[in-house]
């Protein structure tokens, strides 16, 4: 490499990655004890389990990358609401289970054909996770898939469900795909999310036209989740998640 | 061929056995998780290296990234590492390249069908070419190839959930990756 790589881009853009794993397997591990189906609770778990495993790489990095000290605790503890940089569509309740499925159905597609991209990335921390993830995210994504046919091809009420869910979430889908100008030292290292959108939307149209469900029309869209603009549901989710480190700092068990 | 096989040609033959007993033990340690595998079974002791102040450096990569059995295996490593003498241990996790189940080896497979899981198929035909085929998981129970899955995920990140339709019973099978 001939120029070092702007570590400030490098590091927000590990953040933004490494903040929707975290915050999705955060609201995810809330079905635990509460899914329709003990299988359920567990998928929904080991998906949770996945995306907090990409989050703690990727937010070590970032803390690495900032040269600041901070480290994943402090990165996912110890920031307010204003600081995270995942999109909102992370952050929505969970809703009801269709809900849940529609939101898992866009962002593992999406993760999907991000990992898949970024595994040729110049930056071997970044291309060794991709490699890692994308095989996680394989299942994420065929769990989805299996359950939005299940309940869109099912019955009346449960087509009804999954296409209620899909009208909740699609308002937060662009923010996935939003183009990103992170600079010219980080060409080949990172993954302008804009490039991603043509395998996402095929893959997500297709399975909804599978499944016998309409792509949503929504009159609105969701912005600025990558600038630290949050839902006020961000707010609670880390009220609860970084409750107990705050109380007790440093606390180990 | 490492870096550390390189460096333990010019430090001589004794450095040579030492890493290799190392490396012995660290593959000698029971998985956590499955007790019935080794870590060399599983093929997650990446590499064993003794620096020149004999600092002993393991490379470990988990199965996922998640797998809260990682940070279990690294310290039963360093305690295994210790037994065999090492002094300074530095565990590192490695991620690429990836983990696959190929890399588990055939002991590891018949200790598991023993054990009652059913063993990966290959990787490979899991995820490559325009057609994903998923092989159907034999029943370690009574070996009919008669079974369905009930859930892509189960007790651990590594393993699903299946039923065999031959003996009735369910059963844990390795997921390929």
């Amino acid at each position: 490499m001939s120029a070092a790589p702007d570590r400030e881009a490098l590091a927000a853009y590990a953040l933004a990655l490494g903040d929707d794993a975290l915050i999705l397997a955060q609201r995810l591990g809330e079905w635990v004890s509460r899914a329709p189906q003990l299988e359920e609770d567990v998928a929904l778990a080991n998906i949770a389990l996945d995306l907090l495993g990409q989050a703690r790489t990727l937010l070590t990095y970032a803390g690495e990358l900032e040269g600041a000290g901070r480290d994943e605790d402090d990165l996912a503890y110890l920031r307010d609401d204003r600081d995270f940089r995942n999109v909102q569509l992370v952050e929505i309740p969970n809703g009801d289970f269709a809900v849940t499925i529609a939101r898992q159905l866009v962002f593992s597609a999406y993760q999907y054909e991000l990992y898949t991209a970024l595994e040729s990335s110049r930056d071997t921390t970044l291309a060794g996770l991709a490699g890692k993830a994308v095989k996680e995210v394989a299942y994420h994504r065929d769990h989805a898939t299996q359950w939005t046919l299940r309940l869109g091809d099912g019955t009346d009420l449960s087509r009804a469900r999954m296409q209620a869910g899909l009208d909740r979430v699609w308002p937060y889908t662009e923010e996935l795909v939003d183009p990103i100008d992170p600079g010219a030292e980080v060409q080949g290292i990172v993954v302008d999310p804009a490039t991603l959108r043509p395998a996402w939307a095929l893959y997500v149209t297709s399975v909804l036209m599978e499944a016998g469900v309409d792509v949503p029309e929504p009159s609105w869209r969701s912005r600025g989740g990558r600038d630290g603009l949050h839902a006020e549901h961000l707010g609670h989710l880390l009220a609860e998640m970084q409750h107990l480190h705050r109380s007790h700092p440093g606390v180990t068990w | 061929m490492s870096a550390a096989e390189s460096r333990g040609n010019a430090e001589g033959r004794s450095s040579d056995e030492s890493r290799a007993a190392l490396l012995a033990a660290a593959r000698a340690v029971p998985d956590p998780e499955l007790p019935v595998l080794s870590l060399g079974d599983l093929g997650v002791i990446r590499d064993v290296r003794v620096t020149g102040d004999g600092t002993v450096e393991v490379d470990i990569t988990p199965t996922y990234t998640g797998c809260p059995a990682t940070a279990v295996i690294a310290d039963d490593v360093r305690a295994a590492l210790r037994r065999a003498g090492a002094g300074q241990i530095r565990v590192s996790t490695v991620l690429a390249p990836a983990w696959t189940t190929d890399w588990m080896s055939e002991t590891g497979r018949r200790k598991l069908r023993e054990y009652g899981i059913a063993p990966p198929g290959s990787a490979a035909h899991a995820t490559e070419g325009p057609v994903k085929l998923a092989f159907s998981a034999r029943c370690p129970h009574c070996g009919s190839a008669d079974t369905r899955e009930v859930s892509h995920f189960g007790s651990t990140p590594c393993k699903a959930l299946w039923t065999c339709r031959s003996c009735a019973e369910p059963f844990d099978s390795f997921k390929a990756i």
